[in-house]
């Protein structure tokens, strides 16, 4: 049995610190700025149109939300499937969950057309929409694992931390339905309208959201010298390959099934071998860059233990994932309407031409702002709460830890401080 | 009582009786005779879904070049643009459509299709987007968030979002910057026993392409029409049983 891991809060005092949540603070700033500047003088400011009516607010905040869930990969992998490896590491997992779904619904509400109308989409509820729903599932989430932390940090209510973390398991697993059935439920896009749109959210979810739980993860026990031992990293190495291969395979269905329906070889076409910027993501951003380096860094021998590959891969799937949320929601949108079936056409309302979209500066400021504001709830909450592992060296985590191992572990942390 | 006197109210009786009557004739007759030409309905009574709103557009008549029901559109609702057609919002626009293989020129114009299933109410998390019972699809400009999920979700890419501050608008319809907005099927000239603009203008232009009537009465010119000649919904296929039909496309 591993041992009982101690929590302890950051000391935060460092000039690091404060640089680090003064550079947020700054994005905060401007992504507030932004939204402002939007909602001041109306979306004509932004890329958006009438044709490409969600942006770039809509990538950030879809890619925060997803995430969030699975963020909340960690705590679930400790407490459902009952790994003690990653107990300790369950509240700072709970903890990114919360923000990370925070930063995304506020970039998406800052985007709406009346954003002072929050409290209309609270009281006014269609239950025939998915959106409706997620509303719920969002609240819902923020509340369970706001409990879950609760039973996870309070001692008292430790031996319940289980049951809870199982309602959020099933909940997440529920929101990432929701949110990936947003897409899958519009029939008239040729993009969309898949039931797969739901599980391929789902695997998406566990690899973003681990991605960015380590990057915070190393950010964190780096910047507070905190030992954090190789056994871990390498369990979290080969943890984001499955998911990154799992993500892959969604991918392959969903374009295989198109490509196999002669209705879809348009969009099929225009996404993957077209003359556009959805065909560059696709194949750099999203294959090359967000899967198969990232495989090849977390599935070959070559990189056992190596945190420099855990972390390199997580930037690049972050980067894959934010390529393959812009195919998804612009690229879906670019696309031509199939409004009349084998016809040319043509109007003043840009119908039958590909939907062209320059992302705007207030775009990418409000989305960057949420990211930033995610980070900050973090970054500020480690500080005033104990949500972080004192060490996670390998005499700690690791119940078949050996005294041999221990002495090179002592002689690897002597080395690197 | 004498006989006289009873005589007296008699007379009196009848001629209050007739007089009622008369004013009667004269003065609610009218109403209910135009009531029945226009089916019009008073302000304070609920739409019905014993009615339902509908038009037939034939294709063959949509002159080449013809822009009128657009521009009667944008005159009636107040649609003045800025010189920025991507985010300037358009109810009603020209579509031209050329055969694949043929190369057969077809003129349409193409606007919201009211459906009896519209994929834009079922999506809209507020409601604001709803189909009255008489079949016109609207959005309460008061409960819109502006999500455009709506947009998304409209298979004939029919509405747009105000994508700017707008200034000296028509009272008879009310628009707001943030909230989305479509073809109402003029439902404010429709509640007063009118046609909507697009399809006066088309019949002023003696183009004729467009019918607009009660798709229920099997009497109404809409419903012989539709009954003895053939049409066809756009992208039928999505079962959303449309209001709006069209022949020969």
């Amino acid at each position: 049995m591993a041992k009982k891991i101690a929590l302890r809060s950051i000391q935060g005092n460092t000039a690091g610190y404060y640089l680090l949540m003064a550079v947020l603070g700054a994005l905060i700033a401007l992504g507030l700025g932004a939204a402002y500047y939007m909602e001041h003088n109306g979306h004509h400011v932004t890329g958006m149109t009438n044709q490409i009516v969600w942006g770039m607010p809509h990538v950030f905040a879809v890619f925060l939300i997803v995430a969030a869930s699975g963020a909340l990969n960690v705590a679930s992998i400790s407490s459902v499937f009952n790994k003690s490896l990653y107990k300790p590491l369950a509240p700072l997992s709970g903890l990114l969950a919360v923000a990370l779904l925070v930063g995304g619904l506020t970039v998406l509400v800052l985007d709406l057309g009346r954003p002072d109308r929050l409290i209309v989409a609270m009281t006014y509820y269609n239950f025939k929409s998915i959106f409706a729903w997620n509303i719920f599932l969002y609240t819902g989430f923020l509340g369970i694992v706001a409990v879950y932390l609760w039973m996870m940090l309070e001692k008292r209510f430790n031996q319940h931390s289980s049951q809870v973390g199982f309602v959020a398991f099933v909940w997440r697993l529920i929101l990432t339905t929701g949110t990936g059935s947003i897409f899958g439920f519009l029939v008239a896009r040729q993009y969309y309208d898949a039931a797969i749109m739901a599980p391929l959210f789902i695997l998406m979810s566990f690899a973003f959201g681990l991605a960015i739980f380590n990057i915070v993860l190393a950010v964190a026990f780096k910047g507070t010298q905190r030992p954090l031992g190789d056994v871990l990293v390498e369990r979290l190495r080969k943890l984001l390959g499955i998911f990154v291969a799992a993500v892959l395979f969604f991918v392959a269905i969903f374009h295989l099934t198109n490509l196999y329906a002669t209705e879809h070889h348009g969009v099929e076409h225009f996404i993957l071998d077209g003359d556009n910027v959805y065909t560059g993501l696709f194949w750099v951003g999203f294959m090359l860059f967000g899967s198969i380096i990232p495989l090849v860094l977390c599935l070959t021998p070559s990189f056992s233990k190596s945190l420099g590959a855990v972390l390199t891969a997580s930037v690049l799937v972050i980067a894959g994932g934010l390529s393959q949320m812009y195919i998804i929601i612009i690229g879906g949108q670019a696309y031509p309407l199939e409004i009349f079936p084998g016809k040319e056409v043509s109007s003043s309302f840009f119908d039958g031409v590909v939907n062209s979209y320059a992302p705007s500066f207030p775009e990418i400021a409000l989305g960057v702002g949420g990211t930033a504001f995610a980070l900050f709830i973090v970054a500020f909450a480690v500080k005033v709460l104990h949500f972080l592992p004192q060490s996670l060296a390998n005499s700690e985590i690791d119940p078949h830890f050996s005294a041999t191992e221990a002495e090179g572990e002592n002689a690897t942390n002597a080395a690197s401080a | 009582m004498s006989d006289q006197t009873s005589k007296v109210n008699e007379y009196r009786r009848k001629f209050f009786g007739k007089a009622a009557a008369t004013a009667a004739m004269v003065g609610i007759a009218p109403g209910v005779f135009l009531h029945t030409i226009a089916r019009a309905k008073p302000a304070d009574e609920a739409v019905s879904s014993e009615v339902r709103w509908g038009l037939l557009i034939n294709a063959n008549k949509c002159a080449d070049g013809c822009n009128d029901c657009v521009s009667a559109c944008n005159d009636e609702n107040g649609l003045t643009g800025f010189g920025r057609p991507e985010t300037d919002a358009q109810w009603i626009r020209k579509v031209t459509l050329k055969d694949k293989r043929t190369n057969h020129v077809t003129n349409l114009p193409l606007m919201c299709q009211h459906c009896a299933h519209p994929p834009c109410v079922d999506v809209c998390p507020t409601g604001a987007s709803f189909k009255r019972a008489d079949g016109i699809v609207l959005v309460d400009k008061h409960i819109c968030i502006g999500c455009r999920y709506c947009m998304m979700a409209c298979p004939y890419k029919a509405r747009s979002f105000v994508h700017e501050t707008l200034t000296d608008q028509v009272p008879d319809v009310p628009r707001g910057k943030g909230t989305v907005e479509s073809c109402t099927l003029c439902v404010h000239r429709v509640d007063r026993g009118d046609t909507p603009a697009c399809v006066e203008a088309c019949n002023t232009a003696e183009n004729g392409a467009m019918v607009f009537g009660n798709l229920n009465d099997p009497n109404s010119d809409i419903s012989k029409r539709l009954a003895s000649e053939a049409s066809t919904e756009i992208r039928g296929d999505l079962g959303l049983d449309l209001g709006v039909r069209y022949q020969n496309i």
